[in-house]
């Protein structure tokens, strides 16, 4: 088991200091200043605890990553993935504890490092390229390919700053594709340019780990993680909540640790349109026990609450409440709405919200939009927009455990196949 | 719900060897030379990436190099040369200037741009890793363009003047090399100093400044009492300059001074590879 180590993290620990924020620049000045203080400081606060500026981004981590693992980490932002992923690219030393590297390893913690605005297409993939740590002639080997794949070959000897930024992202992307470690340490790089192309950056993802590389993951798009990765763990305030194992369940665990804070609320978004007669407040999504969700699982039964506010006293009529759910590229999928299923609402108290149950969600793995909407006799009174973004996470919405890969995002049909002569 | 059980807290000792270790911040670490060899292909496009940029979107491009060196010799040539009659070894004024500003350029632009270059490209160092060193590496060496152009006008005005080089000629690499040695060591001083303390960028143009009047620029070392000599050597510019100028004019042979400008650049050098791998490992955290 010990041979096919690739990356063995133990005990590993970095403390930063807070007393000086990153904006603070320290000058010389206070340097010597300190220094001549330094003496009656220490007279001063005699055995005041100093502990309070200091703050561990990460303590006591402690993993193995065997060769071939795609292996997921997953945790909210501030619960100390960009330092592990910072130390483990060797970009800042930890303060404690060690790691051991096999193998020839590679980091992606954004796209294009070092693009030079000036510079052309051609010349930054050089550029770029040996930053990454590719040499000059495994380059001009690929080069070809980065070109086709980033689909801006008109364009390669125009300087950078011409370019859109789809096509910016394109050719960044296309040069770190092609980057040939062993071990790929990825930060959510995916999370750049329109839906097309975050597929093909998955679908190539996916290519990666078939070739038998290690690869280390970091994402809060918990579709990618559950259909890249083979395991996963989960980070929070630095510390390992769930260890390296099964990343369904790791994806659950992290669900189930963040669910308390899932109600969204919609009071302080300007972005909306209507009357304002009834204004919505929030959004809800529970669970069959009640419980609060913010990812949901394809196939599970669950409701959707829309909280809503009358802005008088008056009882209101013929009120009818819709979700329309949309992808994130802006494409309607459904529309659900109480005109469908039952009489509009009557007489509604001042406070209150719509509830819509769905009992086996057919929805497929991937990142959708909410859309809100409050019609009084077909008048819109409040209308917002991408008031929620959801990730839909896999399950077993067919009773086989499988469902569509995710280039197939939407809606699920129940189904019934047969053969017949 | 069950947690998978948690692995050994021990690193048990392989058979192979890590590719990488990552520990803990040391406080003194000798520059791993071998991984700087392994980069050198990084260095070279971080040189073309500075020298590719360096005269994009001028109107004059690359004429700037000839002109620079050229404005400051002709001022030169009128204060010091003509109102102030400063001695010249019995070589022309111009030439006099020019051989020893050529060198000089090459030292202050690397360590001017040396100087902020770990601040200019921490983008790049807070995403990726590499010998962090590569990069005010770098900005010494894109200058030697500037240089090779302006060396070709030095070349013209010792043909104007009649002045044919002499064997010592080709001595000059070493000089060009004590030269990039000064600035990489002071260099690396500084660039890691204004990590830290950004006052140095702002400092760096008055230290240039003083330290051309304490060189031999625009007089001649033969100006300085024979007894302080060998104190004027600790200054590695001086044996730098006095080097080009007897290589290329024959002028007086430099003395043991240079020896003494040699050390210093040793001592520059060493000093300032282990400061800044000091500084190196805190990099990302401070910068």
């Amino acid at each position: 088991m010990s041979n096919n180590i690739a990356i063995q993290v133990r005990d590993l620990g970095k403390r930063y200091t807070t007393g000086g924020s990153p904006e603070k620049y320290h000058t010389f000045r206070d340097a010597i200043v300190n220094s001549v203080k330094a003496p009656f400081r220490r007279l001063n606060r005699q055995g005041a605890d100093r502990s309070a500026d200091k703050f561990w981004a990460l303590k006591d981590v402690s993993f193995d990553v065997h060769q071939g693992e795609v292996v997921g980490i997953i945790g909210r932002n501030g619960a100390g993935k960009s330092t592990l992923l910072k130390i483990l690219s060797r970009i800042t030393t930890p303060t404690e504890g060690g790691v051991d590297i096999y193998g020839r390893i590679g980091s992606l913690l954004e796209v294009g490092t070092g693009f030079h605005p000036e510079l052309t297409g051609r010349e930054n993939i050089f550029l770029n390229g040996s930053i990454l740590g590719m040499k000059k002639s495994e380059i001009e080997e690929k080069f070809d390919e980065i070109i086709k794949f980033s689909e801006i070959d008109k364009f390669i000897d125009t300087p950078v700053k011409r370019y859109s930024s789809g096509m910016y992202v394109r050719l960044a992307f296309a040069v770190a594709a092609h980057l040939n470690p062993e071990i790929l340490i990825v930060d959510e790089v995916l999370a750049v340019g329109d839906t097309g192309f975050q597929k093909k950056c998955l679908g190539k993802m996916g290519e990666i780990s078939k070739q038998g590389k290690t690869v280390l993951f970091v994402s809060h798009n918990m579709a990618a993680v559950s259909a890249l990765c083979s395991k996963a763990m989960v980070l929070n305030h630095g510390s390992i909540i769930y260890p390296m194992g099964d990343t369904d369940e790791a994806i659950k665990y992290y669900i189930d640790s963040i669910s308390q804070k899932s109600l969204t609320d919609l009071t302080e978004r300007k972005d909306r349109q209507g009357e304002g007669k009834i204004r919505i407040t929030g959004f809800l999504i529970l669970d069959k026990d009640g419980n609060r969700q913010v990812v949901l699982v394809s196939g599970q039964w669950v409701e959707f609450q829309i909280q809503y506010e009358c802005i008088s006293e008056k009882k209101f009529n013929h009120v009818r409440s819709d979700i329309s759910i949309s992808l994130t590229s802006g494409r309607f999928i459904t529309l659900l709405s109480n005109t469908f299923s039952s009489e509009l609402f009557d007489q509604i108290a001042k406070k209150g919200h719509f509830s819509c149950i769905i009992k086996k969600l057919p929805l497929s793995t991937g990142e959708y939009f909410f859309n809100l909407q409050i019609r009084q006799n077909e008048l819109i009174q409040d209308w917002i927009l991408e008031a929620v973004r959801i990730s839909v996470v896999s399950g077993d919405f067919f009773g086989t455990g499988k469902l569509p890969p995710s280039s197939h995002s939407g809606a699920l049909f129940e189904q019934q196949w047969k053969y017949l002569e | 719900m069950t947690l998978p059980p948690m692995v050994a807290p021990l690193a048990t000792s392989d058979e192979r060897e890590p590719t990488v270790k990552i520990r803990p911040p040391k406080k003194w670490v000798p520059v791993d030379l071998h991984e700087l060899w392994a980069y050198r292909e990084l260095i070279t496009s971080f040189t073309l990436r500075d020298i590719k940029l360096r005269y994009k979107q001028t109107g004059l491009g690359i004429a700037w190099a000839v002109l620079q060196p050229l404005l400051t010799m002709l001022i030169f040539t009128i204060f010091f040369g003509g109102l102030a009659k400063i001695p010249s070894d019995g070589v022309p004024y111009p030439l006099f200037v020019l051989a020893a500003l050529l060198p000089w350029t090459l030292f202050a632009s690397g360590l001017t741009r040396s100087t902020t270059s770990m601040v200019t490209d921490a983008n790049i160092m807070t995403k990726v890793y590499f010998p962090r060193m590569i990069i005010p590496l770098a900005n010494i060496i894109s200058p030697l363009v500037d240089f090779a152009v302006s060396f070709v006008i030095l070349i013209i005005m010792m043909v104007y003047y009649g002045f044919a080089p002499t064997l010592n000629i080709v001595f000059l690499p070493l000089f060009i090399l004590l030269a990039l040695g000064t600035s990489l060591g002071v260099g690396l001083w500084l660039s890691a100093l204004n990590v830290k303390y950004r006052d140095f960028q702002y400092t760096v143009p008055f230290l240039i400044q003083i330290w051309m009047f304490a060189s031999p620029v625009v007089y001649a070392s033969s100006l300085v009492p024979a007894s302080l000599r060998i104190w004027y050597g600790l200054n590695p510019m001086t044996g730098v300059i006095e080097g080009f100028r007897w290589a290329l004019l024959g002028s007086g042979a430099p003395s043991a001074m240079v020896l003494v400008s040699v050390g210093m650049v040793i001592v520059l050098l060493v000093s300032g590879m282990f400061y800044f791998k000091r500084m190196e490992q805190y990099y990302a955290d401070i910068v």
